[in-house]
């Protein structure tokens, strides 16, 4: 029987705050779940500690909701222990960029085939509204007594810098968009980071809704508002890389978009490169029964007790007498 | 003392003083002896002094005594450091071109060394200027001194090789003095070149040229000093026995224990561990003739070691991480997560001392309290404290059962005195060792069924289903949570939920057995009774061993699970005893104030030591003793090892 909508909620109740962005992420991610087709028992929704850090209770599938910023070491035990589940991390800005930051660039090197989404919304919510790492110099959001006294990372080129083969953002409240962006990055061999720029209704008073579709920038001849966000594929830009001499000038030419920001802010697929090997297929290459019997599947004793393992030959090198 | 023989090689870092040792100590293994070997080593990588303690015995020995019978140099800084170890009848190696050093010059000598040194000549009255006047010193007291040309050997092995360059000769000074040494002790030679092949593995050339080396010095010593009375007999066993040290042994523990993730941070002395487990991670499966593996990744930090190694132990792989001191303050976050989500998780603890960075290369053992206190909060834990390196074996593999059975972070403390200590053992049986799961359900178990990862149970234990079996789902989160793992704040269900996941200590407490939390030694109705943890086994024993042939009885209740605290055991042993000693390695005498806090018991003596060295059977001999001739002092601080 084809999974409904309905087959990835739970009866959590929501308590995210009226028109959060997190309600157009939550909704594309189960959207994508349904297209994709994936058995709820298949899959793993990680969060870490912030606003988005309850998606995974909202979600019918295995949910792991984690310390602050550690999501994605947690993912990559659950990953590499069994390959077969899809796993697909939520991370906050704050959370992804700031206190877990050593974990976003680790995990960009390692290519792992998962999937990691960064609700990006410029402030730390749920501590009520303090500047997160991806805000902007001198901006003051409504709740930060002073302005911003530190520059705001740049996600999409860090991404580009630590590894991840797969790098696109989108936006929470063009669903369409961004669900299709998530199928892209799970369907993606190797590790694919979606960056979702989101507004915070309660706390983030710059880059609103209306700032995002541009309602302060209105078009003398049409009278209408000139949207901030375009789309990369629209604009005739292609970031895959077919070949292995691409990879420097789509690096280059991703890097270039990826400071676009203001009154143009690109969405849509920045870089893809499945040429490089997933982690997975390095360990393949050392332990070769690796993919048919992952961690998670060894049998490691009999019906006794007795171990599985054998160390004989480790004993056997170690023997000095006998 | 027993009818041993003590061994020690020093030289600067980087001199091969590690490959001159393990070609020592497997030599006389091979020789049917028994080693028992403790590396001390400084933070640095090249230049900096280190030594190697050798300690040879028809019989086992568990433990160093602060005694020298040949020592053997590599540079003139060695025989500073250690002439005063060297016992009298004993032997120096030196080279012959380190006589004329003066000890001024020796630059690389720590100014607190310095002062101490000058203290200890002060109180000698004597002030030698250069080495060979220190030399002149010490053959006062009987000990014979034999120099070797180690230069001119090396020019001479460098033309019959045809090698020219001296830096690549100089690199087998340390096998110039194993010579010298197996010659004056006329030991079998075949023994040491079959350590040699061994220890330099597949390298033919470097082979070659050390057994070149090794005759050189062995036959100018035969030749020169026959008579050095070194006593170093081979002896005829049948045992089949191992020799390795600490961090191998918990190894092969976790991987027989079926370990299948391993993740670590480098750190000192912890990461040999994995090193190991990684040359070694493709293994055969018993009765079949498949083969299986085991993941080993090194993590950006320890707080991405332990939350991976929670991950994978979600999926039902047996999961572990190992570390040391600053390695575990990290974790303590991702400890309590895995406290309060109910996950066995083992963390191989290895400490040395505190607090910070600390002494890294050094022993301690001053982290008990910090093993069964780290993270905030309350969740149970089980401690397990091995106390030599065949413990370390079984400990690290029963681990995962109390993991597994108790769902439940499993830290098992080791020490650096164990870590790198290296030992001969009759061969590990294997039969000893059982794999326990505890509840773990399948797929069949939970179909059809709303299946409940925290549901309420009597013992505290929910049932447990590996992630990512089909058929179920269910959440986990930091947050206190309700039986399906959904966050909750409701009072009445962290009431229950935190009362269930406590009840499982109580429920560890009950079933396990006491022979698995305590080792007792010596007579039950002994007098006096000694409590420790840890390394200091193995001098203790033997310390009790001189007493018991002084005509002094006691015994001794090692603690292998200080958490859950054997109360009851500890108590009854505890009850009957006139004199009550614990010995320690750290200052506050930790394990102590547990008992007390635990059972009200206060101990009479302390004997402690945090200098960075382990204890040895002589020092903790005679501490034992000042206190059944009634002359010690509450407390004893020990200072030995160099």
């Amino acid at each position: 029987m084809a999974l409904k909508l309905s087959d990835y909620r739970t009866q959590v109740f929501n308590d995210w705050c009226p028109g959060c962005g997190n309600f157009g992420i939550l909704t594309s991610l189960q959207m994508a779940l349904v297209d994709l087709a994936l058995q709820p028992s298949r899959v793993v929704i990680l969060s870490g500690i912030g606003c988005h850090g309850k998606t995974p209770h909202f979600v019918n599938a295995y949910g792991v909701h984690t310390l602050h910023g550690r999501a994605l070491p947690f993912a990559i035990g659950i990953k590499l222990a069994n390959p077969e589940l899809e796993v697909i991390v939520h991370g906050g800005d704050g959370d992804g960029l700031g206190i877990g930051a050593g974990h976003f660039v680790n995990t960009g090197r390692r290519n792992l085939d998962m999937t990691y989404i960064i609700h990006d919304n410029g402030v730390y919510g749920l501590t009520k509204g303090q500047a997160s790492p991806t805000l902007k110099l001198g901006v003051k959001t409504k709740a930060m007594p002073k302005p911003n006294i530190n520059e705001g990372v740049n996600p999409i080129a860090l991404g580009l810098a630590a590894g991840f083969t797969f790098i696109a953002r989108s936006y929470c409240y063009d669903v369409g968009h961004l669900k299709e962006t998530i199928k892209m990055a799970v369907k993606h061999k190797g590790m694919a980071l979606v960056i979702v720029q989101q507004w915070c209704p309660t706390y983030n008073d710059i880059n609103t809704k209306g700032w995002y579709n541009g309602e302060d920038r209105i078009d003398p001849v049409t009278g209408k508002p000139i949207p901030r966000l375009y789309k990369l594929e629209e604009s005739g830009y292609d970031g895959v890389v077919h070949k292995p001499e691409e990879v420097i000038p789509k690096t280059v030419a991703a890097l270039t978009r990826a400071f676009e920001w203001g009154d143009k802010i690109p969405i849509g697929v920045f870089y893809q490169n499945e040429l490089l090997s997933t982690y997975q297929e390095r360990i393949s290459q050392r332990i070769t029964t690796y993919p048919g019997t992952p961690p998670a599947k060894e049998i490691i004793a009999d019906n006794m007790g007795e171990p599985a393992t054998s160390i004989k030959k480790m004993l056997d090198e170690l023997k000095v007498t006998g | 003392m027993k009818n041993d023989f003590i061994w020690m090689a020093g030289g600067p870092q980087g001199s091969g003083v590690d490959s001159s040792a393990n070609i020592f100590a497997r030599a006389c293994c091979y020789g049917g002896l028994h080693v028992y070997g403790k590396r001390e080593y400084s933070s640095n990588i090249k230049g900096m002094h280190s030594y190697f303690h050798i300690r040879v015995s028809p019989s086992e020995v568990g433990a160093i005594v602060n005694r020298v019978d040949l020592l053997c140099t590599f540079d003139a800084e060695s025989v500073v450091r250690h002439i005063w170890e060297v016992s009298p009848g004993g032997g120096i190696i030196c080279d012959t071109g380190i006589i004329e050093t003066k000890i001024s010059s020796i630059l690389s000598l720590p100014f607190a060394f310095i002062e101490e040194w000058n203290k200890s000549l002060n109180e000698r009255g004597i002030h030698p200027e250069t080495v060979g006047d220190l030399l002149d010193e010490v053959k006062k007291n009987n000990v014979k001194i034999y120099p070797i040309p180690y230069l001119e050997m090396l020019k001479e092995i460098g033309k019959e090789i045809g090698e020219q360059q001296l830096s690549k000769l100089t690199r087998m000074i340390n096998v110039l003095s194993l010579g010298a040494s197996f010659g004056l002790a006329n030991y079998d030679k075949e023994y040491v070149e079959k350590a040699i092949n061994m220890i330099f593995g597949k390298k033919p050339k470097i082979i070659s040229m050390n057994l070149l080396a090794l005759n050189k010095a062995y036959d100018y010593t035969r030749k020169n000093f026959a008579d050095a009375g070194i006593n170093l007999k081979t002896l005829r066993t049948d045992e089949q026995r191992i020799f390795l040290q600490g961090t191998q042994a918990v190894a092969l523990g976790k991987l027989a224990g079926g370990c299948r993730v391993q993740t670590y941070y480098p750190i000192t002395p912890a990461a040999d561990e994995s090193e190991y487990i990684e040359e070694n991670q493709v293994f055969e499966i018993t009765g079949s003739n498949k083969t299986g593996g085991i993941l080993v990744v090194q993590t950006e930090d320890e707080i991405a070691a332990i939350t991976m190694a929670t991950g994978s132990a979600l999926t039902g792989a047996r999961s572990a991480t190992s570390t040391s001191g600053p390695g575990f303050s990290l974790m303590a976050e991702g400890l309590g997560w895995a406290g309060i989500n109910e996950v066995p998780v083992v963390i191989n603890y290895y400490q040395r001392g505190g607090p910070s960075t600390g002494l890294p290369t050094r022993h301690g053992q001053d982290d008990l309290r910090f093993a069964i206190h780290a993270s905030h909060g309350e969740f149970p834990r089980i401690i397990v404290c091995s106390g030599d390196i065949e413990e370390c074996f079984y400990d690290a593999a029963r681990a995962f059962n109390y993991a597994e059975r108790y769902q439940t972070p499993v830290i098992h403390l080791i020490d650096k005195a164990l870590a790198n200590s290296n030992k001969s053992y009759k061969i590990f049986d294997l039969t000893l060792v059982k794999i326990e799961r505890g509840e773990l359900l399948t797929e069949a178990d939970v179909a059809g069924k709303n299946y409940r990862r925290f549901e309420f149970t009597d013992s505290g234990i929910s049932p447990r289903l590996p992630i990512g079996t089909p058929g179920a789902v269910f959440w986990n989160t930091g947050d206190e949570h309700n039986e399906l793992g959904h966050v909750t704040e409701e009072s009445m269900m962290r009431t229950r939920m935190h009362e269930k996941r406590m009840r499982k200590l109580e429920t560890a407490d009950r079933e396990i057995q006491e022979k698995e939390r305590v080792n007792f030694f010596g007579d039950e109705d002994a007098p006096m009774t000694i409590v420790s943890w840890g390394s200091p086994k193995g001098a203790i024993l033997e310390a009790m061993e001189m007493l018991r042939k002084d005509g002094f009885r006691m015994n001794f209740v090692q603690v292998r699970i200080p958490h859950p605290l054997p109360k009851k055991y500890i108590e009854k042993i505890l009850g009957n005893s006139s004199k009550k000693i614990v010995v320690e390695g750290n200052y506050s005498a930790q394990l102590a104030g547990i008992i007390r806090e635990e059972t009200g018991i206060l101990m009479d003596y302390f004997i402690l030591k945090w200098n960075g060295r382990p204890m040895s059977a002589d020092e903790v001999y005679e501490a034992l003793l000042n206190i059944v001739q009634n002359r010690a002092q509450t407390r004893q601080v020990l200072t030995g090892g160099a």
